[in-house]
């Protein structure tokens, strides 16, 4: 039997500080251009931690909006706040900025973040008030330290800074002295995607009502690497967080695949649960600090905010088929494979038609499709375009080619089959999975029947091969728990080997 | 003769639209000489 989706959590960490200090746009230009008018003009830029959550696209993208909603409101949603707009969503939260700098200190076992100690006294009471930091976390939050050790250690010992309203609060300490992969800037990138996943596994925890202990495999598909020089990518970030987490029960592993990687994972999970071999598992991630502020060139030349100050995370629980949540079709998988090119139209067919196809289904048989959920706010004035619409135009461009509906009925198909994109541009965070909530929630209240979840990845970036990369999978209603096909027990077998024996005996004695 | 026939050409495609190898197969057909081709991301 299919494995369920059983729930789908969100979360998002307001970091402005890092977006100045972290992001690789910022950071490179610090480099080539330090004097830059673009650094001089980017603070301000930084949005306050109301204007974050007031934003529409934050809003869905913890679910207290649904994108058909979101749609409702005129482009660019820049323009707009939400009243009365609440931190905590029905899948998820925001966090903000020191709060999560204290959750990184919790997620740190090796004594290399610390944070300054008026920060921590004035941090602390409101971290301990966060609904789903219990006493195992909370135990975790170490005595603040003098400025001056902060300060020492940030000019004399390769620190890097931690800053929050732009006040110097704390330092990650590099965990070795020549090792690059345990530089400062290695771990605190790390400790940032760890604490983000760490909080979307405690909301997913909230949002299912999951029992911890209950989860047996965790699958983490972020994009940053864990290792030192002899392992530069050895992991395992998955069960660094179960372990934050409190998943006892739980072992793990990373899955890497750009930001394709969580629909990968998905699949995994999805065939790990059907096959027997764990009954619950959890596909989670937290975000990257190196995508803070990507496209702030534009979004400043534009006057517009610094919309990428968001650190992203997710985690979806797959389960063993309960006959009620949507059923993880791993009979309808789409794939991009080394030899399928790189083509829109070779892309989409592998991923979307191919798939279908083979399971005698049409491109517009499947309700609505998920591939890259960016929010056109943040795409759109950097001229990289809607990206989601771009995707919605090649696949009915596809159904055109293939008969199903006619040339003047795309943009149709686009409204009926397509959602706006809300997610931040964190690299896998936007591909395919900001749509797995929503996609449950509206196939349990009957208002859809399937979806598909695309996720794409660009392999190049890493110049190991210039493929591109993409696989799919689709999401239905339940079909119902259909008893398992009647199997042969070995006492079976041993009968109808007995009853064979003894018919050849027969005729043996008979000549 | 094509409007590429000869030309040296440098192919910048994006990952969500059009990828560099796919233009690159385009132009080819065209007689262009490609001296750089690379995709970029840019979510």
């Amino acid at each position: 039997m299919n494995s369920v989706l059983k729930g789908a959590a969100y979360v998002l960490a307001h970091t402005p500080d890092m977006v100045l200090h972290n992001g690789t746009t910022q950071t490179t230009e610090m480099v080539v251009n330090p004097e830059s008018e673009y650094l001089k003009k980017l603070p301000e830029h930084i949005r306050s931690f109301e204007d974050a959550v007031a934003y529409l696209p934050n809003q869905t993208y913890i679910g207290n909006m649904t994108p058909d909603e979101l749609a409702q409101h005129p482009q660019p949603w820049v323009n707009e706040k939400m009243e009365g707009a609440d931190r905590h969503g029905k899948l998820g939260e925001i966090m903000p900025q020191d709060e999560f700098l204290m959750l990184m200190q919790v997620c740190d076992v090796f004594e290399l973040l610390f944070l300054e100690e008026s920060f921590v006294a004035a941090t602390k009471p409101k971290f301990e008030a966060h609904e789903l930091m219990d006493e195992s976390i909370l135990s975790k939050v170490k005595p603040g330290v003098p400025m001056a050790e902060v300060e020492k250690f940030v000019k004399e010992e390769h620190a890097e800074p931690l800053y929050h309203m732009g006040k110097l609060v704390g330092y990650v300490k590099r965990a070795h002295d020549v090792d690059t992969n345990l530089s400062a800037h290695v771990i605190l990138e790390n400790l940032v995607s760890k604490a983000s996943c760490v909080l979307a596994l405690l909301n997913l925890v909230k949002v299912t009502g999951i029992d911890k202990s209950e989860v047996e495999y965790v699958i983490d598909c972020a994009e940053e690497a864990c290792g030192d020089m002899n392992q530069r990518g050895g992991g395992n970030f998955a069960k660094a967080a179960a372990e934050i987490a409190g998943f006892s029960s739980a072992s793990g592993c990373d899955i890497r695949a750009f930001c394709a990687a969580p629909t990968h994972s998905l699949i995994e999970a999805a065939s790990l649960v059907k096959a027997g071999t764990y009954k619950n598992v959890v596909v989670a991630a937290g975000g990257c600090t190196a995508k803070l502020g990507m496209n702030g060139k534009d979004h400043v030349k534009k006057d517009l905010p610094a919309l990428e100050d968001m650190i992203g995370g997710f985690a979806l629980l797959i389960s063993e088929n309960d006959g009620i949540n949507p059923e993880l079709d791993t009979d309808i998988v789409g794939r991009h494979t080394v030899g399928t090119g790189s083509s829109p139209q070779a892309v989409i067919t592998s991923l979307v038609a191919a798939p279908l196809e083979k399971n005698g289904l049409k491109i517009t048989d499947i309700d609505k499709y998920a591939p890259e959920m960016q929010n056109p706010d943040i795409t759109k004035p950097a001229g990289a375009g809607d990206v989601p619409l771009a995707n919605y135009k090649m696949i009915a461009a596809l159904a055109v080619k293939n008969g199903e509906i006619a040339r003047g009925d795309i943009q149709k198909f686009v409204d009926e089959h397509g959602v706006v994109g809300w997610a931040p541009t964190q690299g896998h965070i936007p591909s395919g999975v900001p749509y797995c909530g929503f996609a449950r929630q509206d196939i349990l209240d009957g208002k859809i029947n399937s979806a598909m979840i695309i996720g794409k990845g660009s392999l190049f970036l890493g110049r190991m091969t210039n493929l591109f990369d993409g696989v799919s999978i689709v999401i239905h209603k339940n079909q119902g728990k259909q008893p398992e096909a009647a199997g042969v027990s070995e006492e079976q077998v041993k009968g109808l080997i007995a009853k064979a024996m003894r018919e050849f005996a027969a005729t043996l004695a008979g000549e | 003769m094509s409007l590429l026939q000869g030309k040296k050409v440098i192919i910048i495609g994006d990952r969500d639209g059009v990828p560099g190898p796919a233009i690159e197969e385009c132009v080819k057909t065209a007689g262009a000489d490609v001296i750089f081709s690379a995709t970029e991301c840019f979510v």
